[in-house]
C-alpha cells in the first residue's frame, strides 16, 4: 500500500511537466482537440465515406449539394459537396492530412537546420557568428509572406517547393532564440568538462549542448507547425500552393470562394472552421507550454 | 546625426543593391519564361525572333548589367503579357495598395490605442479579457478566412457593403484615388478593417502592456499625488511615454502590411499591386515580378528608414546619444 503511494509521490521532472501543463484545462482542451485532428487526418481513408483523390469515385451530379442531402451513391454529405461532386467531410480530413503533413513537415526542417545554426553560431562564434545572425537579422525584417513569395515565384508551384520555401522563411526564427540559450549555456561547467574530455565538436553540440537548448526549441517548434499551417493555407489560397488534384485545406477554400457570392456558402466554410481549429488548438498548447517550460517562471 | 544618417542611407543603398542581385538570379536564372510566352506552334526563325525581343539570348551577367542599367534609369522593363513598361504598371496600381495599406494602419492607431489604454488600465475587467481574447485571435486566424467571413456575412448575408472592387473614384494630384467618394469608402471598409486586425491585435497588446507597466512607475504616482485630473495623468504621462514602441511597430509594420495586402486583395478583387504580382507569377511575367519586389523593398527600406528617423525625434535620450 505505501510502496504505491510512494510510487506516486516521487516527483520526476516529467509528472512536475505535466502536472503545470494540466493546470490549464484551456490547455488541455486543446491538446485534446489536437490529438483528435492528428488521429483523424491519420485515419482519414478510413472514417469518410469518400476517397476524394479517386475521380471514379466522384459523380458531377453530386456537385455543390449543401450539407445533409443524400448523396447518388447513398450515403449522406454531412457538410455537403464541392463543384466536383467531391464530398467535404472526406476532404477536409484529406485536406487536413496535406496540411498537416506541410507543416509539421516544414517545422522539423527548418527547426534542424535553424536550431544547427544556432547552435553552431553561439559555439563558435566570431566571424561565423556574425555572419549567419546578419543573414537572421536581414530575414527576419521581412514579413514572411513576402519571402515566401519571392522563393514561389522563382521556383514555381508545388508541394516541395512550399515546403521549401516554409522551410527558408522559418529557420531563422529557430536560429535566434537557440543561440541565445545556446551561449548562456556554453559557459556552464558541463561544457567545459566535454571539452576537457576532448569529445569531438559534434558530439558536443549536439548530444551536450542541444538537449539543453531543448525547451524553448520545443516552444518555438509548436508555434511554427501553426504558423506554417496557416502559411501553408495563404499560400494555397492565392493559387501558389499545393496542386489542384492534392488539396489542402487552403485550396479547398478558394476552390470555394466562387461559390460563396451565390450563397454556397459550406464550400469555403467547413474547411475554414477546420483550419481555424487547428491552428487555434496548437496555439493553446503551445502558449501553455511556453509557461510551463519559461525557466523565468519557474515555481 | 548627419554621418549617421549617412551610414544608414548607405546601408540602405546596399541592402537595395543586394536584392538587385538576388531577384535577378532567381527570377531570371530559374524557370524559363520562353515556354510559357512563345505559342508552341511558333517556327523556329518566329521563337528567334521572340527570344531576341526580349533580350533572353544575352548570357546571364549581361541581362543583369542591362537589368541594373535599366533599374538606375526608372526602366524595369516591359511585361511580357501587357506589353508596357512594368514600372508603369506598377505605378497604376500603386495608389490602390497605398490607400488600402494606409487605412489599416491608421485604423490599427485608432482601433488599437484606445482599446489597449482600457485593457492596459483595468486589466481585471470582464470587457478587457474579451478585448485581450479577441487580440489573440487576430493574431492566429489567416487573414484570407477572416476575409472570406467578413465577404459573407457583411457582403452576401447581410448585403450592407459591396464585397469586391473599388468603387467609384476620384482623381487627386493626377491619381484616382477611392477615399475620395462615398461609393469608393463604403468599398474600403471591409479590406482595410481585414488588413488591419493583425495590426490592430499588436499595436493593442503594446499598448496594454506599455500602459500596464507605465501607471506604476514614480512619475505617474507623482502626478496623481499632485492632483493632476485622471485624463491629464493618462493622456500625458502614461500614453506620450509609451508612443515610442507603438510609433516603431506601427512604422516597421507598415512594409508588411504592404506585403499582405496581396492576401487582402486577392480575396477582395481589390485591383492594386498584390493582385497584380500574383497574377504575373502566375504567367512568369518577370519583368512585372522584379518590379514589383524591388517596389516593395524600396517601400520596406525607406519605412524603416523612417522610422529610425521619427525614433531620434520622439525620443530625446537616443538624440543626445548621437551627439
Amino acid at each position: 500500500m505505501s510502496a504505491v503511494l510512494d510510487r506516486e509521490r516521487v516527483e520526476t521532472p516529467f509528472r512536475r511537466f505535466v502536472s503545470q501543463f494540466s493546470e490549464s484545462k484551456l490547455a488541455l482542451l486543446g491538446l485534446a482537440v489536437m490529438v483528435l485532428i492528428i488521429l483523424a487526418a491519420i485515419f482519414a481513408s478510413w472514417i469518410t465515406p469518400q476517397n476524394p483523390y479517386d475521380l471514379a469515385q466522384l459523380d458531377i451530379m453530386d456537385g455543390r449539394l449543401p450539407p445533409g442531402s443524400v448523396s447518388g451513391g447513398g450515403f449522406t454529405h454531412l457538410l455537403g459537396t464541392d463543384d466536383q461532386g467531391r464530398d467535404m467531410y472526406s476532404g477536409i480530413l484529406y485536406g487536413l492530412r496535406i496540411s498537416l503533413i506541410v507543416g509539421v513537415g516544414s517545422a522539423i526542417m527548418a527547426g534542424a537546420i535553424g536550431s544547427s545554426l544556432g547552435l553552431l553560431s553561439a559555439y563558435v562564434g566570431g566571424r561565423a557568428d556574425s555572419a549567419i545572425m546578419r543573414v537572421v537579422d536581414l530575414q527576419l525584417s521581412f514579413p514572411a509572406i513576402l519571402v515566401a513569395l519571392i522563393i514561389l515565384a522563382f521556383l514555381g508551384k508545388g508541394v516541395l517547393n512550399v515546403v521549401l520555401a516554409l522551410v527558408i522563411v522559418e529557420w531563422a526564427y529557430y536560429a535566434r532564440p537557440v543561440r541565445g540559450t545556446a551561449l548562456v549555456e556554453r559557459r556552464r561547467e558541463y561544457i567545459e568538462a566535454a571539452e576537457c574530455l576532448a569529445l569531438s565538436r559534434s558530439r558536443i553540440l549536439f548530444r551536450h549542448l542541444l538537449p539543453n537548448c531543448l525547451p524553448p526549441l520545443i516552444v518555438i517548434g509548436t508555434q511554427q507547425v501553426a504558423r506554417a499551417i496557416a502559411l501553408e493555407a495563404t499560400l494555397s489560397f492565392l493559387g501558389l500552393g499545393v496542386p489542384i488534384t492534392e488539396p489542402s485545406l487552403g485550396l479547398l477554400i478558394a476552390n470555394g470562394y466562387q461559390y460563396m457570392l451565390s450563397g454556397k456558402y459550406w464550400i469555403s466554410f467547413y474547411p475554414g472552421i477546420a483550419l481555424l481549429v487547428t491552428i487555434v488548438a496548437i496555439n493553446l498548447v503551445g502558449d501553455q507550454l511556453r509557461d510551463v517550460l519559461n525557466p523565468r517562471l519557474q515555481r | 546625426m548627419t554621418t549617421w544618417f549617412i551610414r544608414r542611407l548607405i546601408q540602405a543603398v546596399f541592402v537595395m543593391l543586394a536584392m538587385t542581385v538576388i531577384v535577378f538570379v532567381g527570377v531570371f536564372g530559374i524557370g524559363d519564361p520562353i515556354e510559357i510566352l512563345i505559342s508552341p506552334e511558333a517556327d523556329q526563325a518566329e521563337r528567334l525572333r521572340a527570344i531576341m525581343a526580349l533580350g533572353l539570348d544575352k548570357p546571364l551577367w549581361e541581362q543583369y548589367l542591362v537589368f541594373l542599367h535599366g533599374v538606375m534609369h526608372g526602366d524595369l522593363g516591359r511585361s511580357f503579357v501587357f506589353n508596357e513598361p512594368s514600372l508603369r504598371l506598377i505605378a497604376q496600381r500603386m495608389p490602390a495598395t497605398l490607400e488600402l495599406a494606409i487605412t489599416a494602419v491608421l485604423l490599427s492607431v485608432v482601433v488599437g490605442i484606445p482599446l489597449g489604454l482600457y485593457a492596459g488600465l483595468y486589466p481585471d475587467a470582464a470587457s478587457s479579457r474579451a478585448i485581450m481574447a479577441g487580440s489573440i485571435l487576430g493574431f492566429s486566424l489567416p487573414t484570407f478566412w477572416v476575409g472570406l467571413m467578413f465577404i459573407m456575412v457583411f457582403a452576401v448575408q447581410l448585403g450592407w457593403l459591396p464585397s469586391t472592387g473599388r468603387g467609384e473614384t476620384a482623381s487627386l494630384f493626377g491619381v484616382q484615388w477611392s477615399f475620395l467618394t462615398v461609393d469608393g469608402l463604403r468599398h474600403m471598409i471591409l479590406p482595410a478593417l481585414n488588413l488591419s486586425l493583425f495590426n490592430i491585435s499588436l499595436v493593442l497588446r503594446l499598448t496594454r502592456s506599455g500602459v500596464r507597466e507605465t501607471v506604476l512607475m514614480d512619475y505617474v504616482k507623482f502626478a496623481r499625488a499632485k492632483g493632476l485630473s485622471p485624463r491629464r495623468v493618462i493622456f500625458v504621462h502614461v500614453l506620450k511615454n509609451i508612443m515610442i514602441p507603438v510609433v516603431t511597430v506601427v512604422g516597421l509594420q507598415f512594409g508588411s502590411t504592404i506585403a499582405f495586402s496581396v492576401v487582402t486583395e486577392s480575396v477582395f478583387a481589390w485591383p492594386g499591386m498584390g493582385k497584380l504580382i500574383i497574377d504575373s507569377i502566375n504567367v512568369l511575367d518577370r519583368p512585372v515580378i522584379v518590379a514589383y519586389l524591388m517596389m516593395v523593398v524600396l517601400l520596406f527600406i525607406g519605412a524603416n528608414l523612417v522610422v529610425d528617423i521619427l525614433y531620434t525625434v520622439l525620443d530625446p535620450r537616443v538624440r543626445l546619444e548621437g551627439r
